[in-house]
This record gives structure tokens, C-alpha cells and sequence, in this order.
């Protein structure tokens, strides 16, 4: 290129790159006089400076909030304790203290190497976690080694104390350190790593509100690690407690019922959504994931095939059987179905040349009978007289296939089939022929207990859907409350279509099965009015003649509540593996009278609620079911899908 | 046509700036020894390989190609630090906006590069302008001030004073070679000094960090726990490291974590206690070294604008230098501006080597044309 304006012997002036050289040498200049009058006039006096002026942050840890029953009854509390930290940094000679530093907190060198090893990759600066809930005696240790040992150091904690033998380990999770998993997501973006948080349950959930904040002391220390003053301190602000609306009384009814078997009851107040209790089992034990989690208790919950860490009040999806017949029924008489149809039952009956069987020739069945009797056959005609997607439409506003919102981690939405969900999950078009069996609750349809237990509140409060909680909204400021509403989905209130007629009708018809010849007799209540539904729901389809192992044996529901207008509370039980519904009426029998007598306790009145034999297991369920249901027990229709008589089919 | 040999590389140059570039990845191995950017220096040495890979590459292209394409980077440079405040564009780290994330971990900071382009651009735009004898007029005044000043007005607008200060030497060195006159220097700095005072009357305009760091160079023991405690770190750090210094890897201040970030722009405090006033000395003096035998290429160039782009670079390391190392020593308020070829960090590093290809290029062209 020809640079035209420039001829080559042209030039900057030479006399201004001469100054420039000059301007550099006196701002080096300058700058060495400043490093002389600090370095070499000052340096004694900076050298005691750095000798003794030096500030190290302790930090000083918020108790995690408490958490109590909705009567102000502690669950979870904190206690007092110790730790001893290693400071990394402050150690000339780790390996050679490390003989001294076993013997005094009596712990072997190999267990100090295994910290030190796990905790590689953290930065040097970050005291290590050496050993929590350290005794006096060891404290005294540490205290008496400050000079030779300056690498540990003690911190006061507040540690978990969570309800022994895992007493509503599902609703109150547990909390552990952060994992590096965590530290990635935004809601974790403020936590460092070794802070303990919240990893499931209401522990969880709310674990911004139960976490408070943490504050420091800034020590001055000496060069040997001395503490010799204090420059300042932030107090930590102790997290919120938090009250459940969970009532203890009726919790440990709960609990005690589900003792020894797997599954789930949901208590729940239908006109507030609080619930009353929630217990699944098996359980675990929280307070072992708060102190350091042993490798074989993680490999035993591993190991479990039942699953114990999974809520299955929130997290079990199973086909809900014949307690959907209520919803069924709600569905039919809104839609002016049911009103009109009278069916003859002889024990089933053929749709679209298959043919669905029914337990018993329950002969003309109409709405009135019809759930009481729980006559499959009738439902299968309402069913192919709705439709799929007008079953759809109904359960979905009672909330199956939905999330409920409830204020706990990882709830599952269940699922309710319809046309558009099977073009959409499995790319294929509904045959007409799978909404029979939808109709008793079988097929595609999965429902968790507390969908159920939700979706009998919205009909037997009239017509209200509320959103299920664990914690007390009046405990909750209202930005706390919105916020909470927020993270979770399904929130407010919605109402279903429901007429007052139809509801006395669903509600009357309820009746029946805790009648004496209902599917429910053997849980009637002397004196309470206690109604519901039972279900039996076959878990696989493809059984072999004779298979007796426990996975094929039916899932066991049932969905109560008392009174039967207006109920104060409903229940929903779901025993996996019970074999038939009547074995869960008789749990959920056990939380009502637990309520009842403590509403009567209440009120003054002494007369107790005679108390259901308790069901033990399924040593003595097996016995009632085989015995000639039609003489000494009432029909059980649902044992229809009982492993026996569904060979015939 | 061009004759240009490799024998006419500045190998003397490039030989004390790489002294400094190890002394620097030496200190930033020793500050960060205890904490978690422990592995630093590694990450050092691969920015310092880019750079000089780079460097060479510079230093082939012919600068006049630079020039010719000096308006075309402006502009690209002025609506990258236009979208880098939009949201959306702008990632915003710690309350300022200044990088533009491309995805996959990939950010990019556009006021670190303009300072590249100003260099070349205010080359360019003293093109004909500048030259023994050739006095500016209150125009070319004005539109060099724009070219400046508007960029400069972004960067404080994300906000990022320190980057946007290092602008203004290009400035300074355009006007002072380009041939501006002395009573139009004057009556700028009179301009700017009661513009200044209103600005200083009025309190407001500086954000209340900003105020809190000029309150604690004023008075270290104002804000004993902010900007007051990294001046009063810093200072004991050079101060204790006396005549000689603690040695390598035993700054008690650097390593039991009391300076802060001893590894970008304190780095020279931890070099100070670490090494003494004699080390620190001896860094001071390579400084000096690299500066003349970079205005000494500057004299040799061979027409006006490869002076200029050498003296543009001239300025932006004179003026880093002495605000940073003045900044340790409690002579200048705290800026967040790292000090050239010693500071942690990709940018400055790849800012500084593709600056020095251009110097490279420019002395090997001394005798073309």
C-alpha cells in the first residue's frame, strides 16, 4: 500500500519521544520511593503489623428452625454440639501431627486419611469436617494443644434431632451437606459447599425459611493461630420454626396402623386442604443421614426392594381400583347418565365382543346400589356410555393424573387417560374397548393416595378442590405463602361441577359400604358415622395359575371420611399388596376412631369409639378371603380380581 | 517487496518480557499455593503460549492493513459495548454487565480488546495529521476526544472504571505526539478541572463503592473492613516484606489468606512481601527497560503512524503500571486494574502479547518502503 501522506523520511518530533522517556523513568521513580518509604522506613513497624494484626473469620452457624405438630407439639428439634475442624493451612507438618492428633479425639490415623482423602478436591483454605459431636473430653484436647496443634479447631453446631424409628420420616425428609450436583442449580446458587441443607420432605421444601443465616465472628489471632481479640462480630439469625398442620394424635395412629407393611394413608381436612397426617412405609431413619450416613445403613435402604426413601402418599402411582367408582358416580349423575340406568348384572357382561367379569350376579343394580354393591358390571355400562374423555375431563377435576401442589418435593401426577393422552404417549388411537376397565379404576389409570384422598374431599365438601398442605398458611407471611404457592404447581382452590342432589346421593351411597353388608362391614364404627369406598386393583395383568409370589398379590384402597355430610375428615389408605379393600377400610378405621375420640375428648364427652381389631399383616387377611364370602362375610366384589377367581376369566 | 527477517525481531524485548512473564507465573504459583485458585499458574503459562502465538502472528500482517481497517473495528467495537448492556447480551456478574456469553463456557470482553482498536484507531485517524512541525486543530481536538471518550462512556456505563480509565492514555499520547498545542491542552485541563469539581460537588455521580474507596485512601481506618482493609493488607504486605523480603511461598499476608486476590491486581503486594524492596526493585526496572526499548522502536519506525501504535501501547502500560503498583503501595485509590504482564488473567495477557506483534511488526518494517 502507498501510504501518500506520509513521505519516508518524515517523522514524530524526536524531542517528544525523548520527553517520554523521561516521563517513564519518573513515575518508576516515584513508585520506588514509595516502596523505600514503606519497605525500608516502614518495615518494622509493618512487620509487628503482620505480626500480630491478623483476622481470621469464624463462622457461626444458624440453628436450623423447629418444627412442631399443628397443637405446638415439638418433632423436630436441634441439640448442642461440638465438631472439630481441620484447618489445612495452618499446619506445618500434617502427617507427623497426625498420630497425636488420633490419639486425642481417639480416632485411628487411617480414619483421618480417609477425610483428607474424601475431601481432596476441596479448596486448602476450607476447614475440613474431622469429627462431629466431639466430647468434652476431646474438646479439652484440643483446647490444651492450641500451640503445638493449631490445625484444629472446634465449632458449636446445632445438629438434627429428628423422631425415632423413622416416626413421619417422609413428610419431615432429612438434611445433609450440599453435593456438588446441588451447587450447580440456580436455587442453590448462594451455598457453599459443606453447608447443610434440606434434601427432602418439608426439610426441603422449606428450606429457605428453616435455614436462617449464618454469621461470623472476625477473631484477631497471632502467627501461631491464637485468638487475641475480637475485631467485630454478625450474629447469626436462627431460621424460622415451622408448624405442621399434621396432628400427632392422629400421625401416630397412622403409623401404628401401616406398622409392619407397606403403603400409605393420607388424613386430610376437606374444607382447608390441611393434612391431618401422612404416613408411609417403609420408613427410614433421618437421623442417620444428619450425622455422617454409614455405608451399610445407605446399602440396606439400597438394598430394600420396597423402597424407603419414596413417599408413597405422594410418590406411589397405582391403578386406584373401585375407589374410583365414586368418581365414576359423580360423573355419571352430573352427566345425567346414572339417574336412568338400570343394569342387570349376571356376573359381568360383553363389550365390543370381550367380556368383563363381574364377582357376583348382583341382578337389576341401579345408582343407588350400585356402589354399595360395587357392581362392576354397572360401571362398565356407565363407563361405555361417558366415554373416555368425559371420564377424563371429571377425573381431572377432582384432580387425578394432576399434581395436587402440596408443599413437598418430587409428588408424582399420577395419570388419567384420555383419547389425546394415548395419541400423545403412545402415538396410537383409543379403542373403545379400554374405557371399560378405566371405568372400575384398572387399565392406564395411576393415582396416588393423596390424589384420592384429595379428590373424595373436593366431592364430599361439596364441590371444593383445595390445594393439599403440610404447613400451617397462617404461619406463613403472605409473600411466604405466594412464594410457597408458586414453587408449587396445582395451587388454589378450583370447584367441580357437582349439584347438591348429587352429591347427597354419592355421599348416601358411600354409606352403604361400612354397612353391614357392605364391602367395608368388617370397619363399621359403632356410633360413627363413617363412610367411604373400598378398592381392590389388580397390580399385574398377565398372572400364571397358582402364582402365589407377593408382587401379584392386588393393591388394597380405600377412601373414607366422617361424618358423611360435610366430613371433618377423609382418609385415604393404600396397602400394597393387601389383598383386598375391606384390609385398608379397617386402617383407615384406626385414624378415624384416633379422631373421633379426640373430637369426643374434646367436647367432654367420655364415651371412647370401640377400636377395630387391629390387622396385623397378611397372615390373617388370606383366611378371610378364602372363607365363603357369600354366608359369613360380606361380598367382597372386588375380590373379583382376587388372584383365584381371575383365573376363570 | 517487504524485507522483513526475523533477525530484525526484537529479541532483547522479548526476552525481558518474557523474564517478567515468569517471574509472574513464579508469584502467582506462590500466592495461590494455599487457596482454591491453587493451579493458577498452569493456566498462566497456557495464556502466556497463546499469547506469544499470537504475538507472532501479529507480527506478520502488515500494520498498514491494521490501519486501513482501523474505522471498521471502531464501529464493531462500539456495538459490542453497546450490546453488552442490553440484557439478555450482557451477562451480568456481580452487578456489572461485560461480557457477551457466546455458550459452552465461552465469554468474551469486549473492553479489553477496544484498547487494541483505540491504539489503531487513533494511529489511524492522526494519519496526515501528525508530523514534525504539524499542529492539530480544535476540530481534529474534538473528533479524537469522541473517538475516546465515546467508548470510555460505555465502559463506565457497565460499570467497569478501571477498564474505561485505561483508555484515556491513548488519549493523552495522540494528542501530545499528534502535535495538539499548548494552549489547547491547557484550557482542556482547566475544562476538565471545573468540570471535575462540579462533578466532586455534586458527590452523587460516584457509586457508593466507588466513594467509599476514595473516603478509605484518604483515611485507611475508615472502612477497616472494605476497600480500607485491602489498602491496609496491602500495605502490611510490603511494608513486613522489609529489604529483602519473607521468601518464596512465605508471605505470611499472602498465604495465611489476609491480602486479597494476590494473584490479579495485588499480585505485586504479595511480590513485594515475598521478595522484598530489592525484588520489587528489580521488577520496576525490567518495567523501565521494556518501556524505553519499546519508545526506542517507537523512534526508529519508519513513518508517523508506526510510531504511534507503538507509543499508544506506551501509554496504556505506563499508566496500568503506575496506577496498579501505586494503588499496592497506598499511593493511588483501589481500581481494578491489573498490572501488565504480571496479573493473573487471559485477556490482559493476550491484550499485551497482540499489542507487542504489532510493536514486532512495526520494527520490522523500519526500513521498508
Amino acid at each position: 500500500m502507498e501510504l501518500e501522506n506520509f513521505r519516508r523520511e518524515e517523522k514524530l518530533p524526536p524531542q517528544k519521544l525523548a520527553i517520554a522517556q523521561y516521563v517513564v523513568a519518573a513515575v518508576l521513580l516515584a513508585l520506588v520511593a514509595g516502596m523505600w518509604r514503606l519497605s525500608v522506613l516502614g518495615a518494622d513497624s509493618y512487620r509487628v503489623l503482620a505480626e500480630q494484626n491478623r483476622v481470621r473469620k469464624v463462622p457461626v452457624l444458624a440453628p436450623r428452625g423447629k418444627i412442631f405438630d399443628r397443637e405446638g407439639r415439638i418433632i423436630v428439634d436441634n441439640y448442642p454440639s461440638v465438631s472439630c475442624y481441620l484447618l489445612r493451612e495452618q499446619t506445618k507438618n500434617l502427617d507427623a501431627d497426625m498420630p497425636r492428633i488420633a490419639e486425642g479425639l481417639h480416632m485411628t490415623v487411617d480414619q483421618i486419611q480417609a477425610i483428607l482423602k474424601r475431601y481432596a478436591y476441596a479448596p486448602k483454605y476450607q476447614p475440613l469436617p474431622l469429627k462431629q459431636d466431639i466430647t468434652p473430653d476431646e474438646q479439652a484436647f484440643i483446647e490444651a494443644h492450641r500451640t503445638e496443634l493449631p490445625e484444629l479447631q472446634t465449632l458449636d453446631e446445632q445438629r438434627r434431632l429428628y423422631p425415632r424409628d423413622g416416626f413421619m420420616a417422609h413428610v419431615i425428609g432429612y438434611v445433609g451437606e450440599v453435593s456438588e450436583n446441588d451447587l450447580k442449580q440456580t436455587r442453590y446458587a448462594f451455598y457453599s459447599p459443606g453447608d447443610v441443607v434440606g434434601k427432602s420432605g418439608i426439610e426441603e421444601s422449606y428450606d429457605e425459611e428453616l435455614r436462617g443465616q449464618d454469621g461470623s465472628r472476625d477473631v484477631i489471632v497471632n502467627s501461631h493461630g491464637k485468638e487475641v481479640g475480637l475485631m467485630g462480630q454478625e450474629l447469626a439469625k436462627p431460621g424460622r420454626d415451622l408448624y405442621l398442620t399434621i396432628d400427632l394424635d392422629l400421625q401416630k395412629a397412622a403409623e401404628r396402623a401401616l406398622e409392619g407393611k407397606t403403603g400409605a394413608i393420607v388424613a386430610m381436612d376437606p374444607h382447608t386442604g390441611e393434612i391431618l397426617a401422612m404416613a408411609s412405609r417403609p420408613t427410614f431413619d433421618p437421623n442417620q443421614f444428619a450425622v455422617r450416613l454409614s455405608k451399610a445403613y445407605w446399602q440396606s435402604i439400597l438394598d430394600n426392594p420396597d423402597h424407603p426413601l419414596l413417599n408413597k402418599a405422594i410418590q406411589a402411582q397405582v391403578a386406584p381400583g373401585s375407589t374410583f367408582k365414586v368418581i365414576m358416580t359423580m360423573a355419571g349423575l352430573q352427566e345425567n347418565v346414572a339417574q336412568n340406568l338400570t343394569v342387570s348384572c349376571n356376573g359381568g357382561a360383553t363389550f365390543y365382543g370381550h367380556f368383563f367379569g363381574c364377582d357376583r350376579h348382583h341382578g337389576f343394580v341401579d345408582i343407588h346400589n350400585a356402589l354399595p354393591y360395587s357392581c362392576d358390571t354397572y360401571y362398565y355400562t356407565l363407563a361405555n356410555r361417558l366415554g373416555i374423555d368425559t371420564m377424563a375431563r371429571y377425573a381431572n377435576s377432582v384432580g387425578v393424573g394432576v399434581k395436587t401442589g402440596v408443599d413437598l418435593p418430587e409428588e408424582a401426577a399420577g395419570t388419567m387417560p384420555s383419547e389425546q393422552w394415548k395419541m400423545k404417549v403412545m402415538h396410537d388411537k383409543w379403542y373403545a374397548g379400554e374405557t371399560i376397565s378405566v371405568g372400575i379404576g384398572q387399565g392406564a389409570i395411576q393415582a396416588t393416595p393423596l390424589q384420592m384422598a384429595r379428590a373424595l374431599s373436593g366431592i364430599a365438601s361439596g364441590g371444593v378442590l383445595r390445594r393439599p398442605h403440610l404447613v400451617m398458611d397462617k404461619e406463613l407471611s403472605a409473600d411466604e405463602l405466594s412464594a410457597v404457592k408458586q414453587t408449587f404447581p396445582g395451587s388454589g382452590e378450583k370447584t367441580i361441577p357437582l349439584t347438591p342432589e348429587n352429591w347427597q346421593i354419592i355421599t348416601d351411597d358411600m354409606a352403604g359400604v361400612t354397612g353391614p353388608i357392605g364391602t367395608a362391614a368388617e370397619a363399621h364404627l359403632e356410633g360413627v358415622d363413617f363412610v367411604g369406598k373400598t378398592g381392590t386393583a389388580d397390580v399385574v395383568s398377565g398372572r400364571k395359575k397358582g402364582d402365589h409370589n407377593r408382587n401379584t398379590i392386588p393393591n388394597a384402597w380405600f377412601v373414607g371420611m366422617t361424618p358423611r355430610r360435610n366430613p371433618d375428615i377423609v382418609v385415604a389408605v393404600l396397602w400394597e399388596h393387601g389383598y383386598w379393600g375391606n384390609n385398608s377400610a379397617k386402617l383407615a378405621a384406626q385414624v378415624i376412631t384416633a379422631f373421633v375420640n379426640k373430637q369426643r375428648e374434646k367436647a367432654g364427652n367420655l364415651v371412647k369409639v370401640a377400636a377395630v381389631k387391629p390387622q396385623v399383616g397378611l397372615g390373617d387377611a388370606a383366611p378371610a378371603a378364602d372363607a365363603n364370602s357369600a354366608t359369613t362375610t360380606p361380598a367382597d366384589p372386588d375380590a373379583a380380581h382376587s388372584p383365584a377367581k381371575k383365573d376363570n376369566e | 517487496m517487504a524485507r522483513i527477517r526475523y533477525r530484525d525481531f526484537d529479541w532483547t524485548l522479548l526476552g525481558f518480557v518474557l523474564t517478567l512473564s515468569l517471574i509472574s507465573v513464579l508469584e502467582i504459583r506462590s500466592a495461590t499455593a494455599m487457596t482454591k485458585f491453587h493451579g493458577f499458574h498452569t493456566k498462566q503459562i497456557l495464556f502466556l503460549l497463546v499469547g506469544i502465538a499470537l504475538m507472532f502472528v501479529a507480527s506478520m500482517v502488515d500494520y498498514h492493513r491494521l490501519l486501513d481497517i482501523a474505522y471498521i473495528a471502531y464501529g464493531v467495537s462500539i456495538v459490542s459495548l453497546v450490546a453488552v448492556l442490553i440484557p439478555h447480551i450482557g451477562q451480568k456478574v456481580l452487578g456489572a454487565r461485560r461480557w457477551i456469553n457466546f455458550g459452552g463456557g465461552v465469554h468474551f470482553q469486549p473492553s479489553e480488546w477496544v484498547k487494541l482498536v483505540l491504539i489503531i484507531a487513533m494511529a489511524r485517524f492522526l494519519w496526515g495529521r501528525a508530523g514534525e512541525g504539524k499542529e492539530l486543530s480544535w476540530k481534529d481536538v474534538g473528533k479524537a476526544c469522541a473517538l475516546v471518550l465515546v467508548p470510555m462512556a460505555l465502559v463506565l456505563k457497565q460499570p467497569d472504571l478501571g477498564t474505561g480509565l485505561t483508555y484515556f492514555p491513548v488519549l493523552v499520547v495522540g494528542m501530545f505526539l499528534g502535535g495538539m498545542r499548548a494552549r489547547q491542552a491547557g484550557i482542556i485541563l482547566l475544562g476538565l478541572l471545573v468540570l471535575g469539581g462540579i462533578g466532586f460537588a455534586a458527590g452523587k455521580r460516584l457509586k457508593p463503592y466507588q466513594q467509599k474507596r476514595i473516603d478509605a485512601f484518604i483515611n485507611p481506618d475508615s472502612d477497616p473492613k472494605g476497600s480500607g482493609y485491602q489498602i491496609k493488607q496491602s500495605l502490611i504486605a510490603v511494608g513486613s516484606g522489609g529489604v529483602w523480603g519473607k521468601g518464596a511461598n512465605q508471605g505470611s499476608q499472602t498465604q495465611g489468606d489476609f491480602l486479597p486476590i494476590p494473584y490479579t491486581d495485588f499480585i505485586f503486594a504479595a511480590f513485594c512481601e515475598e521478595h522484598g524492596f530489592v525484588g520489587a526493585t528489580l521488577v520496576l526496572v525490567l518495567y523501565f527497560l521494556i518501556l524505553v526499548r519499546l519508545i526506542q522502536n517507537a523512534q526508529t519506525a519508519s513513518d508517523p503512524p508506526g510510531t504511534l501504535l507503538i507509543m499508544g501501547l506506551v501509554g496504556i502500560m505506563l499508566f496500568q503500571i503506575g496506577i496498579n503498583i501505586g494503588m499496592c503501595i497506598g499511593l493511588m485509590p483501589v481500581t481494578g486494574i491489573p498490572l501488565p504482564l504480571m496479573s493473573y488473567g487471559g485477556s490482559s495477557i493476550i491484550f499485551t502479547f497482540l499489542a507487542l506483534g504489532i510493536v514486532m511488526n512495526v520494527r520490522m518494517r523500519r526500513f521498508v518502503n
